[in-house]
């Protein structure tokens, strides 16, 4: 399984930076457009997470990409350093009397476009995400 | 690209056209503004036009709830035209289609205004 590792600044143009270099990394192992858009808009919205409510942009701290490519899978891993949070506090984006929030949908949307979610503690700080998306089998 | 905001007026209603991105940054800030300064001119019914809206991210879609929000206070209407495949799968997982109004066709969408 092949394996890259980058530490992003805790910038806008980090989401980016990550975005492209995962979707190149999707692409050679075989994902098609669809797929593409899915995976992009979950690392898209992982890496807003990690920059904007973990690391709150503080130039200090870095947001760890780890990808691994496996024949039949993409493993995301991203990482920040930020003071965590618990997922349980956060309110169901879904309810009703949080429709017209502004704020609060991305794990949602994360949720929905990869096969796999993960968000634990990272160590020694920060959250960590881990996602994975499995290709489809040729029909 | 970041997003590009054109109005223009069909009788009484506001149509927005959007085309480009609308994401976290210069995008939704600038979809935000403008729904803003409608809002505060007095503009009352506004179609959102998404036809050419390549990218909407969760702060886009942030933008537009907000958005909606804004008008409604100020005793207006937000609808939204021409959405792709894509944004309508982004109402539907954030149940957001029970809150706007969706038109695929323009005629339709102006006459639904009241």
């Amino acid at each position: 399984m092949a394996e890259r590792d980058i530490l992003l600044d805790s910038t806008l143009d980090s989401v980016e930076i990550a975005e492209d270099a995962v979707l190149h990394d999707a692409q050679e192992i075989g994902f098609r457009e669809e797929e593409l858009h899915q995976i992009g808009m979950a690392v898209r919205e992982s890496m807003v997470n990690a920059v904007v409510h973990g690391n709150r942009y503080n130039s200090r701290k870095k947001v760890h990409l780890s990808v691994t490519k496996a024949p039949d899978r993409l493993i995301v891993v991203i990482a920040d350093e930020g003071e965590g949070f618990d997922l349980n506090s956060l309110p169901n984006p879904l309810a009703e009397e949080n429709l017209l929030r502004q704020s609060g949908r991305g794990l949602l949307l994360i949720q929905a476009f990869v096969d796999e979610l993960q968000v634990s503690r990272a160590q020694p700080v920060g959250t960590e995400v881990r996602m994975v998306k499995y290709l489809a089998k040729a029909s | 690209m970041s997003v590009k905001l054109n109005n223009r007026q069909v009788g009484d209603v506001t149509v927005m056209d959007c085309t480009g991105r609308i994401t976290l940054g210069e995008g939704a800030s600038t979809f935000r503004d403008a729904i803003r300064d409608m809002a505060t001119k007095g503009d009352k019914k506004i179609l959102v036009n998404l036809s050419d809206v390549s990218y909407i991210d969760s702060s886009g879609i942030g933008e537009m709830v907000s958005s909606y929000t804004t008008v409604t206070n100020h005793g207006g209407q937000l609808k939204l035209l021409g959405l792709s495949k894509r944004v309508k799968d982004l109402l539907q997982i954030t149940k957001l289609y029970t809150v706007f109004e969706v038109f695929d066709d323009e005629a339709a969408a102006i006459r639904s205004f009241t």
